[in-house]
């Protein structure tokens, strides 16, 4: 019997010929992923070895990366302490896939992670974010804990009772119209699943469309596959996935891309076709709350944001940009862009899109994850109405629950920017 | 017998459980006063003391959805609340095992606020309507964490045979 891509990477991770939807394993990590909750992952892992007479010191220090994204800078005393401990652990134990808050190489964790060629094809990769996720795009099994399952990690080294979970085969065919993209497919995916229709499964992405796609928009949609509940979104290897990191992430060492058997055994299939796919809106307050474009336009908008891990990169701001090249952020709305990394700021200065965004009226932030969880930067007023790139519109996301999140792409974002209301980028 | 304390719509985000602005914290000993921040009668019951031990929340489907932030069950524990769901989201259902949070899937729970319920192995009976609904059995893998006392004691015990 064939396996799917994550059952053959499961098996390799946990020294087996062969496993099954349902078995359980206990799989090697080959990498580990927190960010600023590293406070709280530290305090379990002391925890751990509380007693024990065994020294407190990570299995493999060169596994762990630690990114700080979610507070930057500082929000606040508590957050830079919390910061502050974390430097002290990540020198006393020496890990070098640390990334602090910098300008240059700097940014939010699930563009840091790929950008620097940390995850590769057939690596289990554990991180504690839910969008943890969005590393399936590079063929990898990555998928989300808590902190003190990290801690359990940082241990072990392996993830303790993991159970095989059972594939959704999703086949995406056909050719994106003009102004339409990965965020509304894996929007309109959202939409067909509900919230918890991958909850304990993988979506395993195949298609003409998805071999097509940059690994930027394997990124977006593996990032949300977490918003039908899946474990895992994950795009088997191909050419474009040695391609990025080849080129773009300069990974020079061998890369062993690993592939689903052509017998595997999937729970089910889901065909869906993009050629006809309008711009996708997801609305309050659930993410599988999706509509297309035309049920919403009209709707009123005083904050937009463009940016996350989920819409941050650089096809998303030159997208961005190009709509609002020689236009005006409307009068009553503001507009704020954060780049998912330092890298690519850099890369948007260079190419002009950061100038566009200023000049137009935008804000241009930090990389970090900002405004998208509602801690430090863009709350919202009273009955205030966001539309954003980022993942999640759950009520209060903002750091306001009166207030209201849709979520949309890039291209949506801004060309409502200009309007201040919801606008199909198609007619602006 | 434990009683219900508040009835939850399906999709229960661990932003409304544990919403992102208080995220720096993250002691065991702290998160609770933040648990349900954003639903302000709740959480000044919470802290008022006015819940006993063992009070449970009773939700549709999908609960804990969302963010991995571990500080969403750490937040219930320290009231001892029992949480029954007709589902759970997978991060939020292991990290509630993980820190020994009591939670209870049950598909087609049916309670209101003030009702009494009492647990059995594999049952809930609601005491006051007379009706009584099937748990979901967790795999043995997590039951053993449970069994252990939360995955911190558990992966003491392994670290100790490791070490040997």
């Amino acid at each position: 019997m064939g396996m799917t891509v994550v059952e053959k990477i499961l098996a390799r991770a946990a020294g087996r010929e062969a496993v099954k939807a349902g078995d359980v394993l206990e799989p090697k990590v080959d990498l580990a992923m927190s960010h600023e909750n590293a406070a709280l992952v530290i305090n379990q892992f002391e925890a751990i070895h509380e007693g024990t007479g065994i020294e407190v010191r990570p299995w493999d220090p060169s596994k762990i990366a630690i990114i700080f994204d979610h507070r930057v800078p500082a929000e606040s005393p508590k957050t830079a302490t919390n910061q502050k401990k974390i430097r002290g652990f990540v020198a006393k134990h020496g890990i070098a896939k640390f990334h602090d808050i910098r300008g240059d190489v700097g940014g939010i964790c699930h563009q840091v992670l790929p950008e620097y060629g940390y995850v590769r094809p057939g690596f289990v990769v554990v991180g504690t974010d839910s969008h943890t996720t969005s590393h399936g795009a590079l063929g990898a099994f990555s998928f989300g804990v808590g902190a003190t399952e990290m801690a359990s990690a940082w241990t072990l080294g392996y993830a303790v009772n993991i159970e095989v979970p059972p594939t959704i085969k999703v086949v995406v065919n056909g050719e994106f119209p003009p102004m339409v993209g990965p965020k509304d497919l894996i929007l309109h995916l959202i939409g067909v699943l509900t919230a918890q229709g991958a909850n304990f499964r993988v979506l395993e992405y195949h298609g003409e469309t998805i071999r097509k796609m940059s690994t930027s928009g394997r990124l977006a949609v593996c990032n949300m596959s977490v918003e039908a509940g899946a474990t895992s979104g994950i795009v088997p290897a191909d050419a474009e996935t040695l391609r990025y990191l080849r080129e773009e992430a300069g990974v020079t060492d061998a890369i062993s891309p690993v592939t689903p058997d052509a017998d595997a055994v999937y729970e089910r299939v889901v065909e869906i076709d993009v050629s006809a796919l309008s711009p996708q809106i997801a609305c309050p307050h659930t993410v599988d709350n999706v509509k297309p474009i035309d049920q919403v336009a009209g709707k009123r908008i005083h904050q937009i944001v463009i940016g996350s891990c989920t819409n941050g990169r650089l096809d998303d701001l030159a997208v961005a940009a190009g709509i609002l090249k020689g236009h005006k952020v409307a009068e009553g709305t503001r507009m704020l862009v954060f780049p998912a990394s330092g890298r690519i700021f850099g890369q948007a200065l260079d190419r002009g899109y950061i100038h566009e965004f200023m000049r137009a009226g935008a804000v241009v932030m930090n990389s970090g994850c900002g405004p998208c969880l509602g801690v430090h930067e863009g709350a919202l007023g009273d009955d205030e109405v966001a539309l954003s790139t980022t993942n999640r519109n759950f009520k209060g996301r903002m750091g306001n629950p009166k207030s209201e999140v849709y979520l949309c792409s890039p291209a949506v974002a801004a060309a409502s920017a200009i309007t201040g209301v919801i606008t199909d980028p198609r007619k602006a | 017998m434990p009683n219900v304390i508040i009835t939850l719509e399906a999709d229960i985000s661990t932003d409304d459980i544990y919403p992102g602005r208080y995220m720096a914290t993250v002691l065991p000993t702290e998160t609770p006063q933040y648990c349900f921040a954003n639903r302000t009668d709740l959480n000044e019951k919470l802290k008022s003391g006015a819940f006993p031990k063992g009070s449970v929340i009773v939700a549709d489907q999908n609960f804990g959805c969302g963010s991995s932030r571990e500080q969403a069950a750490s937040a219930l524990k320290g009231y001892d609340l029992t949480i029954v769901a007709r589902s759970m989201s997978r991060i939020f259902l292991q990290n509630a095992i993980n820190l020994g949070l009591n939670v209870v899937l049950c598909p087609g729970i049916e309670a209101e606020e003030g009702h009494e319920l009492a647990f059995e192995a594999g049952k809930v009976t609601n005491v006051t309507t007379g009706r009584t609904f099937e748990t979901v059995r967790l795999p043995e893998a997590r039951q053993a964490i449970i069994d252990a006392g939360g995955l911190i004691p558990y992966t003491r015990k392994r670290l100790l045979q490791t070490a040997r």
